[in-house]
């Protein structure tokens, strides 16, 4: 029961600071204020992965995304001279933030009216090793594995062409 | 009330929310770039709290956060090869300015 509370609390206190940077996210004029609340926000997703019990893609996103990405974004804000101009907003504003309105009403709508099954198992714990029987193992994801990894080659060659003096 | 799925798939909604505002109202190349990192973390975490308390044992859902994660990795590296050839090209990377293909 105590722990149950932790993660209650645990879980509230990761939603309300990572509503919070995704907020500041769109909403601070300073590109690079606003890479850093992305940041932020990365680290309260990790945290919301180890409160459902998933401690190896909290690793994953730690290592991925506060890692890799946001160092990629940083450098491609570094490199384009927009910080100056910061983050302005378009012509769009009130319809585009009325279109995210109507869909978080729809899905606020749809998860409520529905009765979900949920189980009463309890859930597997360490996953590192049951996810890599599911890549890896007999009847698995292995075919996925191998075309993720030629996506990501082709990726890596992608951006060398595109970003390639002529 | 203790902390259920719905929190979840709620927390995910309003992320993914605020991700689609930042992608359709802003002007700077790298900012829409972030907010669909935004939204793909969202359904991330959508994936994650229905394999946690709908199928706990099968970790399904967890196998494809993997790969959502991978193709995010691949679009981010992409994205921003993209943005800055355009920004050597153009000078700019101000979206409403990027309109060399608009009819």
């Amino acid at each position: 029961m105590g722990l149950d509370i932790g993660l209650d609390i645990a879980f509230w206190m990761l939603a309300v600071v990572g509503v919070a940077a995704a907020l500041a996210v769109v909403t601070l004029r300073d590109v690079f204020r606003a890479a850093l609340a992305l940041i932020l926000c990365f680290l309260t997703v990790a945290g919301i992965y180890i409160t459902l019990s998933a401690d190896f893609l909290a690793a994953v996103q730690v290592l991925v995304y506060v890692g890799a990405v946001s160092i990629l974004i940083i450098l491609g804000i570094m490199l384009t001279h927009e910080v100056q101009r910061g983050s302005l907003s378009n012509k769009l504003k009130i319809p585009a933030f009325i279109v995210s309105v109507l869909f978080l009403g729809a899905v606020g709508f749809a998860v409520l009216s529905s009765t979900w099954q949920v189980s009463t198992l309890a859930p597997t714990a360490p996953t590192t090793a049951a996810l890599a029987g599911k890549f890896f193992g007999e009847g698995g994801f292995i075919l996925s594995v191998e075309v993720a990894g030629v996506l990501l080659l082709a990726a890596i060659l992608g951006a060398i062409v595109l970003v390639r003096e002529k | 009330m203790s902390v259920g799925l719905e929190h979840y798939l709620i927390l995910s909604g309003v992320l993914f929310a605020i991700g689609l505002y930042g992608a359709l109202a802003k002007r700077n190349a790298i900012i829409i770039l972030i907010c669909i990192e935004i939204m793909l973390n969202a359904v991330n975490i959508a994936m994650v709290a229905f394999s946690r308390y709908i199928t706990p044992v099968e970790l399904t859902g967890q196998v494809f956060a993997v790969f959502i994660m991978v193709v995010a990795a691949a679009e981010a590296a992409v994205g921003l090869a993209i943005i800055i050839a355009i920004y050597r090209g153009r000078g700019t990377i101000d979206a409403t300015e990027i309109d060399l293909m608009k009819w």
